[in-house]
């Protein structure tokens, strides 16, 4: 057996051994989908709605009944205008509608309760297209793009991805690197006469092949259980992702080669890179929406330009022409980190 | 150099910035001898067996290890030496064998010769019955005494040991000493760091490094006797006195 076969094979035993690791490994990714895709959602629905109404007209028993059969509403009937405060205030509504008519005009006025910001906008926008799709003169017709029932899976599941990778590859590849570093087993193997990439290459294999088998396992469940649509782009998809795993096992490597124990190494990669991953990558927020600062600094987040390209190729169904950009950055990550962290370790043997 | 030589070093010298480790040392190590390496802790020992390793490279002079340069030639010594290290090292999550079968394939020997040396190893070391135990399941002596099996597997010129003993008990380590002594007496040169001074009058000579230089070299009889003492612990506290550095 040749000395790279052998030095793969101990560290997947290590890997498989480890029960428990294994067992969160594989169901965490698995978990984190289902619980994104069906459970958090951003989408919000059964807004409470309340009306008053001062006169009816043809026109607001329209709106009502628009109301009324609307699946994001939950119609409460109508009340009078002395009793919204006091609803709103005990939460048993979540937004009213004014409709008064005032010579044979329609004028409209919503109350909307703007504890939660997200459910206010959302609820505020709903009620405004009801009344501006059935009143405007010259109605505005929207058209949803690459999302037409904008499902948020659609959103997260490259989100996740960008998330996993950085977990599974960048935290346990430099915690199994710096617990080998702690245990002593590794001035060991650099005593002995194997070469160094030799090692390196045989700690990164096998987390590269567990990662393409959860890289496997996610895609199949968004193709099937969130029903991304699946097309020709699902090759790209691949592809992008294998690189970004690269990526993301040079990050870990990275770590390895600057701390020197596993607590310190579980939580720079969190701190360094989990958190800006989940916060800066425009996984969750818009980056647009960021102060220009933090926008620069997305930049240099990795997860950012995987999770771009993921939303282009998966949500967009664009093919890889259009993901260049992100492809070409992605890859100049990776050869400078990759090329920095062997310099590094091959100089902390001499 | 004299070929019975087998470590020859001369003003070797390791700085880190201002702060210099190890301070001009040079000594001869003879083919089969026990050579006790001393000093107390950062006086230097690690970082001069680091370098006659071939894992760190010297700021100045030079040395040979079983007959290769150490500053050009450093791959070539770690074909030829056995290292055990003063944390027990070995893969606790691999069983017995596992162990001894990756750290001969690292040394490079076919898989016919694993299975004759791993069978012997075994037989030797009477662990026979304990070959797919975790590593991690195996009292700590006979983790020991695997650990001394499978740095000198490959039957090194040299084998280093950084402090192979530390926190094992007396009876343990007094059969530690005996595979020492074998492996010694089999023409394989020991080359070790140790805390135990009684375990340095096992060696058949002595350094003690003091501030990074060697202040004291012969066997345990001739410094006992240079110094006045009986004792190698009392040597050592005499040499020991003018140490400026330590902890």
């Amino acid at each position: 057996m040749s000395i790279f076969r052998s030095l793969v094979k101990k560290e997947a035993l290590h890997i498989v051994r480890d029960t428990r690791t294994m067992v969160i490994t594989l169901l965490m990714p698995i978990v984190l989908l289902l619980l994104f895709g069906f459970a958090i959602s951003t989408e919000v629905n059964d807004v409470r709605v309340v009306a008053v109404v001062d006169q009816h007209t043809d026109e607001t028993r329209d709106i009502l009944q628009r109301l009324r059969v609307n699946e994001y509403f939950t119609f409460q009937g109508l009340c009078s205008p002395e009793d919204v405060y006091e609803l709103l205030r005990s939460g048993k509504t979540d937004a009213a509608l004014f409709l008064k008519t005032d010579q044979g005009v329609l004028k409209s006025q919503i109350i909307v309760d703007a504890s939660n910001t997200n459910t206010a906008q959302t609820a505020t926008a709903y009620i405004r297209g009801l009344i501006g799709g059935r009143s405007a003169k010259s109605p505005v017709l929207t058209s949803t793009l690459y999302n037409p029932q904008l499902k948020s899976a659609y959103n997260f599941v490259p989100g996740i991805l960008g998330m996993i990778f950085i977990l599974i590859c960048a935290i346990m590849t430099s915690v199994s690197i710096v617990r080998e570093k702690e245990t002593g087993t590794m001035s060991l193997l650099l005593v002995s006469p194997v070469k160094p990439q030799t090692i390196i290459l045989g700690k990164l294999v096998p987390y590269f092949l567990l990662s393409c088998v959860i890289l496997a396992v996610m895609l199949l469940m968004a193709y099937t259980v969130l029903d991304l649509p699946f097309s020709a782009s699902a090759i790209s998809v691949i592809v992008v992702s294998l690189l970004y795993i690269i990526l993301s096992l040079s990050i870990g490597l990275m770590v390895s080669t600057i701390v020197d124990t596993q607590l310190t190494a579980l939580i720079v990669s969190a701190v360094m890179f989990m958190l800006p991953v989940i916060m800066l990558s425009g996984m969750i927020f818009p980056v647009d929406n960021m102060p220009v600062v933090l926008q620069w600094i997305s930049n240099i987040i990795p997860a950012r330009w995987y999770i771009e390209a993921m939303r282009k190729l998966m949500v967009q169904q664009l093919d890889f022409s259009y993901i260049l950009k992100d492809v070409l950055i992605l890859s100049v990550m990776t050869i400078v980190l990759l090329a920095s962290s062997i310099a590094k370790f091959k100089s902390s043997t001499k | 150099m004299n070929t019975d030589k087998v470590i020859s070093v001369r003003n070797l010298t390791k700085r880190f910035g201002s702060f210099t480790a190890v301070d001009h040392i040079s000594f001869d190590v003879d083919k089969g001898e026990i050579f006790g390496f001393l000093g107390a802790n950062g006086a230097g020992k690690t970082t001069a067996m680091r370098m006659l390793c071939g894992l760190s490279l010297p700021t100045d002079g030079d040395g040979q290890v079983a007959g290769c340069d150490i500053i050009s030639q450093s791959e070539e010594i770690k074909k030829r030496i056995g290292y055990m290290s003063q944390k027990f090292s070995l893969y606790s999550g691999l069983t017995v064998e596992e162990n001894v079968k990756l750290f001969s394939t690292i040394y490079g020997m076919s898989s016919l010769q694993i299975k004759d040396s791993s069978a012997s190893l075994f037989r030797d070391l009477g662990m026979e019955d304990m070959r797919r135990a975790y590593v991690k399941d195996i009292p700590v002596g006979w983790r020991q005494k695997l650990a001394f099996a499978v740095a000198t597997i490959h039957k090194p010129e040299v084998v280093f040991l950084d402090e192979p003993t530390g926190g094992v008990d007396p009876v343990t380590r007094r059969k530690f000493w005996e595979l020492i002594y074998k492996a010694s007496s089999e023409g394989m040169t020991v080359f070790v760091t140790t805390h135990y001074l009684d375990e340095a009058e096992y060696c058949n000579r002595i350094s003690i490094m003091v501030d990074g230089r060697i202040s004291a070299l012969d066997s345990p009889a001739a410094l006992k006797e240079k110094y006045h003492v009986s004792t190698i612990d009392e040597v050592f506290r005499i040499v020991a006195q003018t140490a400026k550095r330590g902890d």
